[in-house]
C-alpha cells in the first residue's frame, strides 16, 4: 500500500509540471508582463520607466521559458517559468501582485469555502441517495415514473435560475434569510441556509437519476434475488444489500471531490458574498494575477490527484476483493 | 420536519426581522452601511490612484487641502492647512513656491507604530496578529515633518506611485532623489528617508514647509487635496517594515494610518471593511454655507455642528447587482446608485426630461440625487491615420459630417437611460472654461432653435462628406465604398446592440463601419501603437482644472508618440501654444477667452465625436441626510448623518418574516410521502411480489 502511494505521489510530479506549463502558456498568451504592470499600476499617468521597474521587481523581466543570454542551467532556470513555478512545489505560493500574501488568503478563504461545500456535499448525498433508493423502491411505478420526469425537469434548469429564484423567494418575498453577505463562526449559518439549499435542490435532478440508474443496475443482480428469495424484507435488500454494493461508484464520485471542496463554488460565492477561494480565483483572473492563477490551479491540480488516491484507497474499504500493489 | 422547526426556533431568535445581515448587536446603532464592487488594490496614500480605494483612503487620510463639500464650481478649502497656499514666483518666475502652514494640535488615530516598544516584535508576535489593533496604541502630534515624508514616499525605490513621473518634473530634485534612494536601499528593511534630505521641500517650523517647483505649475494646489499628499508619520513605515508582518498582510498598504475622522478598523477586502470614529480626530465644523437652492435641500441644517456625525462605516463586498439592490430596498444599504436593470424600476423621467423616484420608491421614502460627473466620453480619431486622421480639409470635412451624423442624444436615450449630456466640447460642466447654452454650443455640429442645441441634419453631414470626397459614403476617386475601423472593448453579448448602433450611426453617410474588438489589454496596445483608426474612451478629472480635460488633446503628449494621454494624437500647433499659455495662468477673464479659442479650434478640427457627460443618479433612504454629490470629493463620509431609529422601524416593518408558505411547502412534501409511505408498507406485507 505504501508502495503504491509512494509511486502514485512521484507520477503526481510530471501532471503537476506539465499543468503549471499548461497554464503558464495560457496566461501568457493572453497577457503581456507589461498588461500586467498596467493592470496594478493602472493605465492613468504611467510612465515607461515605471512599468519597467514594476517588471524587474516582480521579475517578469525574464525571457518566458528560455534565456539564451545566459550559461548552462541559467538558460532554463533564469526564466519567468522557473522562478515562479519551482517555489509551488514547496507550498511557497509567495505574494499575489498587490503585496497580499497568498497562503494567507487561503487560509482565509477556504473556511468559507468549505463551510458552504461539505454541507451542500453531505447533505445532498444523502437526499440524492434517499430520493434515488425511493425511485429504485418504487420502480415501474407511477412514482418512479414521476420522480424521473421531475428529475430530468430540475437538471433542466440553470443553477443561475435556482440561485436567483432562491434569493427573490426566500429572502426578498418571504425575508426568511439574508440575500447574502457572510459571518465567520457560528453565525455563518444564516448565511449558509440559503446557498446550501440551493445547492442541494439544484443537484437532486442529476443526483436522483445517477443513483437510480447505479441502484436498478445492481438491483437486477443474482445476490439481490437471492436476498428476497430468503424473505428479506425489501428494505433491508435496499439498504443492507444493494447501497453496500453500489458504493464503488457513489464514492468514486464523492471521494474525488472531497478535497476539491476547498476550491469553493464561483457562482454561489459569487452570489451570495461568501469569500471563499471560488471567488479568489475569479477576481485573480479579472485583476491578470498570475501569482494567485497560477497558486490556485496548482492547489487544485494538487487536491485533484489527491482525491483520485483517495478514492483507489476508498475502493479497499469498501471492497475487500481489490488489492493496491 | 424536526430540523425546520429548529431552523425557524433559530431564525426567531434573530428578533422580528430574520434577513438581517448585520450581527444583532449592531441593531439601532449610529453606523452607516454601504458596499464595495471591487477589492481596493492599494491603501497607501502614495500608491492608490482609483476611486474605489479613495472611498477608504481619503476617510483617513487628511491632505492639507480638500473641496468644498456644498459649494460649486468646486472650491478649494484647507483640510488640515491653515489656509490655501499662494504660489509666490520666484528667480523671475523660474521657480514656484507653496508654502503650506499645518494646524497645530491635530493628533493621528491610535495606532502601535506610537508605541517604541512596538518597533521590536518577535516573530511569534507577530505571527499571532490579527490586525496591527491587537497591539498598544499610541498616538502623537501632526508635524510638517509627515507631510515631507509622504512626499519624499513618492520617489521610494520600492513604491510605485502613479504621480512620480509627473511630479518628478516639477518638484526640484525629485527625479535625483530617487536616483539617491535607489542607491540607498537595501531592497528589505526600513529605508528611513529622514536621512535623504530633499532639494525641493524645506520644512519652515514644526507646523510648516515649503515645496519648490519648477516653472509655474498653478494645478500644484489641486493635488494638494489628494492623498499624495497626505502626511505619513516615519513610525507607521517603520512598524509594518519589521520582518514577517508582510506575510500576515500587516503592511501600510492595507492598514492607513492618519488623521481624518476615521480609522480603518477591520480590513477583509473580500467581505467587509470598517472604518470607526477617530478617537483622536480634533473634530471639525459643518460648513456654513453652500450654493443657491442647497438651504431648501436642507443640506445646511447641521450648519457649524462638529463632524463626524457617523460612528461607524460598514462596506460589504458585493459584486452581483441583484441581491445589492434588493439589500437597498429591504433597507440593508442606506445608499444606492442605478444599475440599467433597476432603472426603470427606480426612476421615472418625465416628457420634460426631469428624472424622479417612481412611486414604489417614494412609497418607501427613498430620495434621488443627480449630478453631471467631470468625465467625458468620446469616440476618437486617430490623427495619424491616412483617412480620417491629419489636418487636411478632405479629413476635417470626413469628421464633421460624422460628428454630426453620430447621434448622441439617441445614444444617451438608448444605452444610458438617458443619464447624461451631450458633450460640446471637451470641458466637463462644473469647470472653469465650460460654458452654458449657446455660447456653450459647438457651432459644428448643431444649431440654434427654439432656445436649445438641435444637432444639424443628415443633409449638412452629407454634404460635408460629399465635399470630403466621398459622396453617398464612396471614395470620389477610385469609387469604393469607404470603410472605417472602430476599435473597441468588449465586454459581453450584451455590446451587439450597442455595436449595432455604432453601425448604424455611420450607414447614415453610407459608411461601412468594421467593428475590431479585443480585450482591455490589446485595446490600450493599439492605442499606445496608434493603430487605431477610431475608438471609445474616457476621461474622468484628476481634479477640476480645465487644463484636466484640454491636456488630452495636447500634441505633444500624444499617446502614439510620447505615451501621453492624448489619445487621439491630436496636434495643432496653435491649439498647442495656447493650451501652454493657459496651463499656468489662474482662472480669469483672459484664461477663459484662450480656453474659448482652443475649444473653437478643436471644435472645427474634431479630433473626437463630443461624446456623453455622464449623469450620476444615486438613491437614499429617507434615514440619510445631508448627502450631496461631489464627484471630485472622495472624504464625504464625514458630512453625512443617519437616523438610526428611523431605519431600525422602517427595516422591521419592510422585511417581517413570512413563514406561513415555509409551514405549506413542508406539509406539502409530508402530504406527498404518504402516498409513497402506505405503498411501501403494503408491498412490505405482500406475501409474494408481482412479477415485475
Amino acid at each position: 500500500m505504501l508502495g503504491y502511494i509512494v509511486r502514485r505521489a512521484l507520477y503526481a510530479i510530471p501532471i503537476l509540471i506539465g499543468v503549471n506549463l499548461i497554464t503558464f502558456l495560457l496566461f501568457f498568451v493572453v497577457n503581456t508582463p507589461d498588461d500586467m504592470a498596467r493592470m496594478q499600476l493602472g493605465t492613468r499617468r504611467v510612465t515607461a520607466e515605471a512599468i519597467e521597474k514594476w517588471k524587474a521587481e516582480q521579475g517578469y523581466d525574464k525571457p518566458y521559458v528560455w534565456n539564451s543570454g545566459t550559461d548552462g542551467l541559467g538558460k532554463l532556470t533564469d526564466t519567468i517559468f522557473y522562478q515562479k513555478s519551482l517555489r509551488l512545489f514547496a507550498f511557497d505560493f509567495g505574494a499575489a501582485e498587490d503585496g497580499r500574501d497568498i497562503a494567507n488568503e487561503i487560509r482565509m478563504r477556504m473556511w468559507p469555502s468549505l463551510a458552504l461545500a461539505l454541507p451542500v456535499l453531505l447533505v445532498g448525498l444523502a437526499v440524492n441517495i434517499t430520493f434515488a433508493l425511493l425511485m429504485a423502491f418504487f420502480r415501474a411505478t407511477y412514482l418512479d415514473f414521476w420522480g424521473v420526469v421531475l428529475c430530468v425537469a430540475m437538471m433542466s434548469i440553470s443553477a443561475l435560475f435556482y440561485i436567483i429564484g432562491g434569493q427573490y423567494i426566500a429572502s426578498k418575498v418571504w425575508h426568511l434569510v439574508p440575500i447574502s453577505g457572510y459571518a465567520g463562526g457560528l453565525d455563518a449559518w444564516k448565511f449558509l441556509v440559503l446557498p446550501v439549499l440551493i445547492g442541494v435542490v439544484g443537484g437532486i435532478g442529476a443526483g436522483g437519476r445517477w443513483y437510480r440508474t447505479l441502484f436498478l443496475e445492481e438491483m437486477a443482480r443474482d445476490y439481490v434475488r437471492t436476498a428476497r428469495a430468503k424473505g428479506l424484507a425489501e428494505s433491508t435488500v435496499l439498504f443492507r444489500h444493494v447501497l453496500k454494493n453500489a458504493m464503488i461508484p457513489i464514492l468514486t464520485g464523492v471521494v474525488v471531490v472531497i478535497p476539491l471542496l476547498f476550491m469553493g463554488s464561483l457562482l454561489t460565492e459569487s452570489f451570495f458574498g461568501i469569500p471563499g477561494l471560488g471567488s479568489y480565483t475569479i477576481d485573480a483572473i479579472q485583476a491578470q494575477d498570475f501569482a494567485v492563477v497560477r497558486s490556485m490551479v496548482f492547489i487544485g491540480s494538487v487536491l485533484y490527484i489527491l482525491g483520485l488516491l483517495l478514492t483507489d484507497l476508498s475502493y479497499t474499504l469498501v471492497d475487500p476483493r481489490i488489492k493496491l500493489q | 420536519m424536526r430540523i425546520v422547526l429548529i431552523l425557524l426556533l433559530f431564525l426567531g431568535g434573530c428578533g422580528e426581522v430574520w434577513n438581517d445581515p448585520y450581527p444583532a448587536e449592531e441593531r439601532g446603532r449610529n453606523i452607516f452601511y454601504t458596499s464595495f464592487i471591487n477589492r481596493p488594490k492599494h491603501l497607501d496614500p502614495v500608491q492608490s490612484y482609483t476611486s474605489d480605494e479613495a472611498d477608504f483612503t481619503m476617510q483617513v487620510y487628511e491632505p492639507p487641502l480638500q473641496y468644498h463639500y456644498l459649494k460649486r464650481p468646486y472650491e478649494l478649502v484647507p483640510l488640515t492647512a491653515l489656509g490655501v497656499p499662494k504660489a509666490q514666483e520666484i528667480e523671475g518666475g523660474k521657480f514656484t513656491v507653496y508654502e503650506i502652514r499645518i494646524r497645530p494640535g491635530i493628533r493621528y488615530q491610535p495606532h502601535p507604530g506610537f508605541v517604541p516598544e512596538n518597533f521590536s516584535l518577535s516573530p511569534a508576535r507577530i505571527d499571532g496578529l490579527k490586525s496591527p489593533y491587537d497591539l498598544p496604541l499610541g498616538t502623537r502630534e501632526l508635524l510638517a515633518d509627515d507631510y515631507i515624508y509622504q512626499i519624499k514616499r513618492l520617489a521610494h525605490p520600492r513604491l510605485h506611485s502613479p504621480i512620480f513621473g509627473l511630479m518628478s518634473e516639477y518638484i526640484v530634485g525629485l527625479k535625483e532623489y530617487a536616483g539617491q534612494l535607489k542607491q540607498a536601499d537595501r531592497k528589505e528593511g526600513w529605508l528611513d528617508l529622514r536621512q535623504f534630505p530633499l532639494q525641493g521641500v524645506e520644512k519652515t517650523g514644526p507646523h510648516s514647509f515649503r515645496v519648490t517647483l519648477r516653472g509655474s505649475y498653478p494645478q500644484f494646489a489641486y493635488w494638494l487635496a489628494m492623498p499624495f499628499f497626505a502626511p505619513m508619520p516615519w513610525e507607521a513605515e517603520r512598524f509594518f517594515e519589521q520582518p514577517g508582518m508582510a506575510q500576515k498582510n500587516l503592511t501600510l498598504d492595507w492598514w492607513p494610518v492618519g488623521t481624518g475622522p476615521y480609522m480603518l478598523t477591520e480590513n477583509n477586502p473580500n467581505a467587509r471593511m470598517v472604518l470607526e470614529r477617530n478617537p483622536n480626530f480634533r473634530g471639525e465644523a459643518y460648513p456654513p454655507e453652500g450654493e443657491r437652492g442647497d438651504a431648501e435641500a436642507g443640506l445646511l441644517q447641521d450648519a457649524g455642528k462638529t463632524m463626524p456625525f457617523i460612528d461607524r462605516i460598514v462596506f460589504s463586498r458585493e459584486k452581483e447587482s441583484i441581491p445589492y439592490w434588493n439589500k437597498f430596498l429591504q433597507g440593508y444599504y442606506d445608499v444606492s446608485g442605478i444599475g440599467s436593470d433597476q432603472f426603470d424600476q427606480a426612476v421615472r423621467v418625465s416628457i420634460e426630461g426631469d428624472a424622479n423616484v417612481t412611486p414604489e420608491m417614494e412609497e418607501k421614502g427613498i430620495r434621488l440625487s443627480t449630478s453631471v460627473e467631470t468625465s467625458t466620453f468620446y469616440v476618437g480619431f486617430n490623427w495619424l491615420d491616412k483617412v480620417v486622421g491629419g489636418d487636411s480639409e478632405r479629413a476635417r470635412k470626413l469628421r464633421q459630417a460624422i460628428s454630426i451624423a453620430f447621434d448622441v442624444e439617441e445614444q444617451i436615450t438608448i444605452f444610458s437611460n438617458g443619464r447624461g449630456i451631450a458633450a460640446q466640447g471637451p470641458i466637463a460642466p462644473g469647470i472653469f472654461g465650460y460654458r452654458e447654452d449657446q455660447e456653450g454650443m459647438n457651432p459644428v455640429v448643431y444649431e440654434w432653435r427654439e432656445g436649445k442645441p438641435v444637432r444639424k441634419s443628415l443633409e449638412v453631414a452629407r454634404k460635408l462628406l460629399a465635399e470630403a470626397g466621398y459622396p453617398d459614403g464612396r471614395d470620389a476617386k477610385t469609387g469604393q465604398p469607404l470603410v472605417l475601423y472602430f476599435d473597441t472593448v468588449a465586454r459581453g453579448a450584451g455590446d451587439k446592440a450597442a455595436f449595432d448602433w455604432y453601425r448604424q450611426q455611420f450607414e447614415k453617410l453610407s459608411i461601412q463601419l468594421e467593428i475590431r474588438t479585443t480585450d482591455w489589454n490589446r485595446f490600450q496596445d493599439k492605442i499606445r501603437k496608434g493603430d487605431t483608426q477610431t475608438f471609445r474612451l474616457g476621461w474622468n478629472a484628476d481634479y477640476p482644472d480645465p487644463e484636466n480635460f484640454l491636456f488630452l488633446l495636447h500634441g505633444p503628449q500624444s499617446r502614439a508618440r510620447t505615451q501621453g494621454e492624448n489619445a487621439a494624437n491630436y496636434a495643432n500647433p496653435e491649439y498647442d501654444a495656447l493650451f501652454e499659455r493657459m496651463k499656468h495662468m489662474a482662472n480669469s477673464p483672459e484664461r477663459q477667452r484662450l480656453i474659448d479659442r482652443m475649444v473653437d479650434i478643436v471644435r472645427a478640427d474634431a479630433p473626437w465625436i463630443w461624446g456623453v457627460h455622464p449623469k450620476s443618479y444615486s438613491l437614499r433612504h429617507s434615514w440619510v441626510s445631508n448627502d450631496k454629490p461631489n464627484t471630485m470629493a472622495r472624504n464625504s463620509m464625514k458630512y453625512l448623518k443617519i437616523d438610526p431609529a428611523k431605519r431600525a422601524e422602517l427595516r422591521a416593518q419592510w422585511n417581517r418574516p413570512v413563514v406561513g408558505p415555509l409551514i405549506l411547502i413542508v406539509l406539502l412534501l409530508v402530504a406527498s410521502a404518504i402516498p409513497a409511505v402506505v405503498s411501501y408498507r403494503k408491498r412490505e406485507r405482500m406475501a409474494a411480489r408481482p412479477a415485475a
